[in-house]
This record gives C-alpha cells, sequence and structure tokens, in this order.
C-alpha cells in the first residue's frame, strides 16, 4: 500500500458510505386509495383512523383506515377474499374486491417497484 | 492430412496473452462456485490477472487477456450471449477504460492497489448502466448501488492486494 493508495482506499470508502442510506430509502406508506370499477372516489391519509363506506355493485364496502395501515373492514362479496386479506401496511399492496367493483391500495410517497427479481 | 490454406502464426505475444488469459478463466471458473449472498456480486478474481498483465506488459495486453476472459469464460460457464455476459462485458470494459485512465497516475504514490478500487467501481458503474438502460429499466435498481460499491470497495482492495504481493513476489518481467 502506498500513501496514494490509501487516499484512493478513503475516498472510495467515504462515498460507499455516503451511499448507505440510498439501501435504506424504502417507500413509506402515505395513504390509502381507494376505487370502484377503477376510478378513485376516496384518498384516505394514513395519519388518521376512519372508516368510509363505498357504495360497489353488490352493495355497500367498508374501508377502514388507522396510521400507518388500512383493510376492508366489510364487503358483500360471496368469498370475503379482500376482507380476509386484513391489515395492508407497505406501499402498493392492494386489496381488491372483485364482486362489488371495489379496490384498496397503499400508495407510497413515489409509486416504486413491487419487486426485483432475477 | 491436406494442408490448410490458412496459416495462422502465433507470436511470442499471441502466447503469453494466451497463458495470462488462461490463468484469468480458470479464476472465472473457480469463483462462478462460490455462493454469493446478493447476484451479480462476485470476488473478480480474474482481475488479479488483469492487473498483473497491466503492471508487466501494459494496457494493449490487459485488454486482450480480460475480454478473452469474459467470452471464454462466458462459453465455459454457459453463460456466452446471456444477460450476464453482456453486463460482464459492459463492466470489463469500463474497468479497462478506469485502467488505461489510472495506469497514468505517479507510481510512485499509487499502486496495483488504486488501480484495482478504481477499476473495481468502473466495473459497477459499467455494469449498472447497461443493466439500468436494458434489464431493469426501473430506478428502483439503484436501491442496490451501496451494496454493489461495498462489493467493489472490499473486493477491489483484495483483488489489489493479491496483484501487488504476486508482483512484489514475482519481481521483474522476463519476457
Amino acid at each position: 500500500m502506498k500513501p496514494g493508495d490509501w487516499a484512493v482506499l478513503l475516498a472510495l470508502a467515504a462515498a460507499t458510505a455516503a451511499l448507505a442510506p440510498v439501501a435504506f430509502r424504502g417507500g413509506a406508506a402515505e395513504k390509502a386509495v381507494v376505487r370502484r370499477d377503477g376510478v378513485v372516489v376516496a384518498e384516505l391519509p394514513l395519519t388518521q383512523a376512519r372508516r368510509i363506506e363505498v357504495a360497489g355493485a353488490l352493495g355497500t364496502s367498508v374501508i377502514e383506515v388507522q396510521p400507518g395501515r388500512a383493510r376492508v373492514a366489510a364487503d358483500p362479496g360471496p368469498r370475503q377474499y379482500c376482507v380476509r386479506q386484513g391489515w395492508l401496511t407497505q406501499p402498493n399492496a392492494v386489496a381488491i374486491c372483485a364482486p362489488n367493483h371495489v379496490s384498496l391500495s397503499i400508495a407510497g410517497r413515489a409509486s416504486s417497484h413491487d419487486s426485483l427479481a432475477y | 492430412m491436406t494442408a490448410s490454406p490458412i496459416e495462422l502464426t502465433a507470436t511470442a505475444d499471441d502466447h503469453r496473452i494466451a497463458r495470462y488469459a488462461a490463468a484469468a478463466i480458470a479464476l472465472s471458473v473457480v469463483e462462478a462456485a462460490i455462493p454469493m449472498p446478493l447476484p451479480g456480486v462476485k470476488p473478480g478474481l480474474a482481475n488479479i490477472v488483469t492487473l498483473i498483465v497491466l503492471a508487466r506488459y501494459g494496457w494493449r495486453d490487459a485488454v486482450w487477456v480480460s475480454l478473452l476472459r469474459v467470452v471464454a469464460g462466458s462459453l465455459l460457464l454457459g453463460q456466452f450471449l446471456a444477460p450476464g455476459f453482456f453486463l460482464a462485458l459492459a463492466g470489463a470494459l469500463a474497468s479497462l477504460l478506469a485502467l488505461g485512465l489510472a495506469m497514468h497516475l505517479p507510481a510512485r504514490a499509487f499502486g496495483p492497489v488504486s488501480q484495482s478500487l478504481l477499476a473495481a467501481f468502473a466495473h459497477i458503474a459499467g455494469q449498472l448502466v447497461v443493466a439500468r438502460l436494458w434489464l431493469v429499466p426501473h430506478d428502483g435498481l439503484f436501491t442496490l448501488v451501496p451494496f454493489f460499491a461495498l462489493a467493489a470497495l472490499l473486493f477491489g482492495l483484495a483483488n489489489g492486494l493479491a496483484a501487488a504481493k504476486l508482483l512484489e513476489d514475482a519481481g521483474p518481467p522476463h519476457p
């Protein structure tokens, strides 16, 4: 190791350390987006608890929001898939009540990728 | 046996490049067997050979050895023309470019370790450009940059130290 080698090593180590926050930037969940037939009917910030009712094709779906999470609390659909999905917390998570034409999704600050596959 | 109309004469240069390329290819094949936590992260042991060739015989020979290693190594591993091949090629070209510049740093202060580190970072930069433009056209790819940078730092240092030690032990070249 010559003096210049140490300088290069320290400079690149500093650059690597400066990059570290990028890895943990993860999109935070910001709001719940409720759609009826693909049209946004409500955007609820995930900061305060709320319940809203959405009129769908079969009846009324109840969307419940709590700080940091949201769920479909009740739905008239026959198989209850979207209700049984429970609380959604991650950006881009989605619960679809297909029979009732209602969907609930979580949006982050910037809509990001779902996953990376190799 | 009929005489072949094509005569290929291998010069001493060709033999030397072939010998070093063979060593580099062997190292690529060996390191392919080492499991790595993140896809695309490899120690790049073959770059030790590139660094030694660069120090002893210059940039032109290093380019030959490096590109022969990429092509022949990928053929042996069944990766030829697969996405991984283009990533390796982009990385190799970028790091050869970096080595071409880094070799002009004053030798008094900068040794193979500097060259290795700079080449390692150029390697991930070249790979990321190709990956972003072609394989994963999404900015989410850049979330992986810190991990690639850390790998480049560690393996660039390790390979540089190995090359420096080998060059020191071997002494001046005897062509």
